[in-house]
């Protein structure tokens, strides 16, 4: 729910609250005054008459109400004592109406020549019903009309306060660590939006920071590693060319030297890796991915021999693209390699030049691979130890780099897609 | 002939100097800048392997230095930098080739050879061992004079024991040599010993006086019988 529609339920529900209380309070209150006022055009009625009752003793006759609105009879002293001078509401039969309707009747007794008389006088009402659902009426309206200007308010005003905030909340959607280095400012001067970018800027900040320090870490260390592994493989080398080594000792250092060997190809896919991401190649040019795949299927047809796999290239289309050649050649490389290798004896692999798109599909003994793994670090689904597990990662590092697209689909047999946008 | 190695770390140095010493150069080294800059203009030498960081300064100093004094030094940069910007710039500035470590011994006495022999402009760009040549120019196999048809890996590997005559060659160095980048992985081992042993077969065919040795199952070797 939109933060204008949840303040627009909690106004809603707050203003029908208040306005119903407000109505139930001055509903009473009103009531209160007309009463008020009633009993005392009643309390001055009962003084004009009682004065006119001294002049003419033919009002004292006048026992019910009829035409006039007052009505005495006389009383024993006892009961005249007894009555306390009382307001009250009632009820009377209304000729124009034809029913009852609620009147204000005074009740008080008052001495006259020794005599007492009890005196009602009476005055019509307003019709509480119809006060009410006049009042209700109004209300309703007073409510509606509120919400309505609420809502109006909130689309016009609100909208306008709020739009630096959905600005800013635009470009932190957009905000890529890799791409980007920093939002663009913001027009406003409200402090809390104010604030909000300023918070966002170091929070983006103290991010790229930490995120270029693990870049460089990586290619740091991989690249500090280069002359100790040189040591160590030279060494081994030197060892290994001692006239008086025995067999044992050989062995062992030649099973050293090949775990060097491994460590020194992982340590070199990491930093190109680490460099890919750091987007330390720039020199590109126009590289015709036709002759780069004929060059390096020359390059493998041994291996393919070897392994007595077919390898063919089936140009439909010729590609060229707009790129550094050394990772042309190893976004290739890699994945006809991975074809080859990934084969079976007798197997096939298939490399497809279509409009702006290469395909490299080849036969496996493995069934269909998880799309979501495959082109993380460190994915290796063979048993083979000699494999880094970074190729594949490397070939998307470097579509990503160039912004082509990659896939990968079992149609019976792996195929990996290439797409040069 | 005398080589300099110009390189900071202790144990590379020694390693360098002692397998260099094997293929019978003198060989002197530096350890800092400063040692190195006085020994560069001091003496004179065949080759130069330079390392780019050193204590007190850039190995490309020491190679802008050469180039304003007009020496024709032949130099080989070893460094831990494999960016394509450091090797354009050293290359750029006169030095013969470039070497990213780690690297194999082995390559670094074939990258050796191949520029002393770059200088040498009298007579053919051949190497010989007992009575076969491979006559680099044209890539011609000759046994006895007589030329022998190769593939071109076959030629490959057959010059990168030439270059590397009675050392061990590993299995993995001699890959890198021939296939470059694209033998990092799987079952290569077996490929390689298929190869070297259609090689043997042919060699012994044309009976060459040469013979390729398995080495502890690392590597081979390249000798007279």
């Amino acid at each position: 729910m939109k933060l204008l529609n949840q303040s627009l339920a909690y106004l809603t529900v707050s203003i029908f609250v208040i306005v119903s209380i407000w109505a139930a309070v001055f509903y009473s209150n009103m009531l209160d005054e007309i009463h008020d006022s009633i009993d005392d055009g009643l309390d001055n009625y009962r003084l004009l008459i009682i004065q006119k009752a001294q002049k003419d003793t033919l009002v004292l006759k006048k026992h019910t109400f009829d035409e006039s609105n007052y009505a005495i009879q006389e009383i024993s002293k006892s009961i005249a004592l007894n009555i306390r001078d009382t307001h009250q509401d009632t009820l009377m039969y209304m000729l124009n109406e034809e029913k009852m309707e609620p009147v204000r009747m005074l009740t008080t007794a008052f001495e006259l020549d020794k005599r007492y008389y009890k005196l009602r006088v009476i005055s019509s009402m307003v019709e509480e019903d119809d006060q009410i659902s006049n009042l209700l009426w109004s209300t309703s309206w007073l409510f509606i009309i509120l919400v309505v200007s609420i809502i109006v308010i909130n689309n016009l005003v609100l909208r306008k306060l709020w739009k630096p905030f959905y600005g800013l909340l635009q470009q932190l959607k957009e905000f890529r660590i890799d791409k980007n280095t920093s939002i663009p400012p913001i027009q406003t001067t409200t402090q809390e939006f104010v604030e909000l970018k300023q918070a966002c800027d170091i929070l983006i900040a103290h991010t790229l920071e930490t995120y270029n320090l693990q870049k460089q870490f990586t290619e740091n260390a991989a690249h500090e590693l280069q002359t100790p592994l040189a040591i160590i493989t030279n060494k081994l080398e030197l060892l290994l060319e001692e006239k008086q080594l025995p067999d044992e000792n050989a062995e062992v250092i030649t099973q050293v030297l090949q775990t060097t060997a491994r460590l020194k190809q992982f340590n070199k896919s990491l930093l190109l890796l680490s460099k890919i991401e750091n987007k330390q190649f720039f020199d590109n040019q126009l590289i015709s991915i036709n002759q780069m795949a004929q060059n390096i299927a020359g390059d493998l047809e041994e291996f393919a021999q070897f392994k007595n796999i077919t390898l063919t290239i089936e140009q439909t289309d010729s590609v060229e693209v707009e790129m550094d050649a050394h990772l042309a050649s190893i976004l290739v490389s890699n994945l006809v390699k991975n074809a080859i290798f990934h084969n079976v004896e007798h197997g096939n692999v298939t490399v497809n030049l279509s409009y702006r798109a290469l395909s490299i599909s080849n036969t496996s003994q493995s069934g269909e691979l998880d799309e979501k793994v495959i082109f993380k670090r460190f994915f290796n689904n063979s048993e083979s130890q000699k494999s880094t597990g970074l190729g594949l990662a490397i070939v998307y590092a470097i579509c990503k780099l160039y912004g082509f697209g990659i896939s990968y689909s079992y149609p019976g047999r792996h195929c990996f897609e290439i797409r040069f946008s | 002939m005398k080589i300099l190695v110009i390189e900071d770390e202790k144990g590379l140095r020694e390693a360098i100097k002692s397998s260099l010493e094997k293929e019978s150069y003198v060989v002197e080294t530096a350890s800092d800048f400063n040692t190195a800059l006085e020994k560069v203009f001091v003496y004179e030498y065949d080759c130069i392997l330079l390392d780019i960081m050193l204590p007190y300064g850039s190995g490309l100093d020491i190679l802008k230095e050469l180039k304003e004094k007009q020496k024709t030094e032949n130099v080989i940069i070893i460094s831990a930098k494999d960016s394509l910007d450091d090797k354009l710039a050293g290359l750029s500035l006169g030095a013969d080739d470039y070497l990213t470590k780690p690297f194999y011994l082995a390559e670094l006495n074939a990258r050796v050879k191949a520029v002393l022999r770059r200088n040498k402009l009298q007579g053919k760009n051949t190497v010989e061992m007992s009575n076969i040549c491979l006559d680099l120019d044209e890539r011609l196999f000759l046994v006895d004079n007589q030329v022998v048809p190769l593939t071109r890996k076959e030629f490959d590997i057959l010059n990168y024991f030439l270059l590397n005559q009675r050392r061990l060659v590993t299995r993995t160095a001699l890959a890198e040599y021939v296939w470059g980048d694209h033998i990092d992985q799987t079952d290569n081992f077996d490929f390689i010993y298929s190869q070297i042993r259609n090689l043997k077969k042919k060699l012994k065919a044309v009976q060459a006086e040469v013979e390729i040795r398995a080495v502890y199952g690392i590597g081979y070797k390249m000798v007279e019988p």
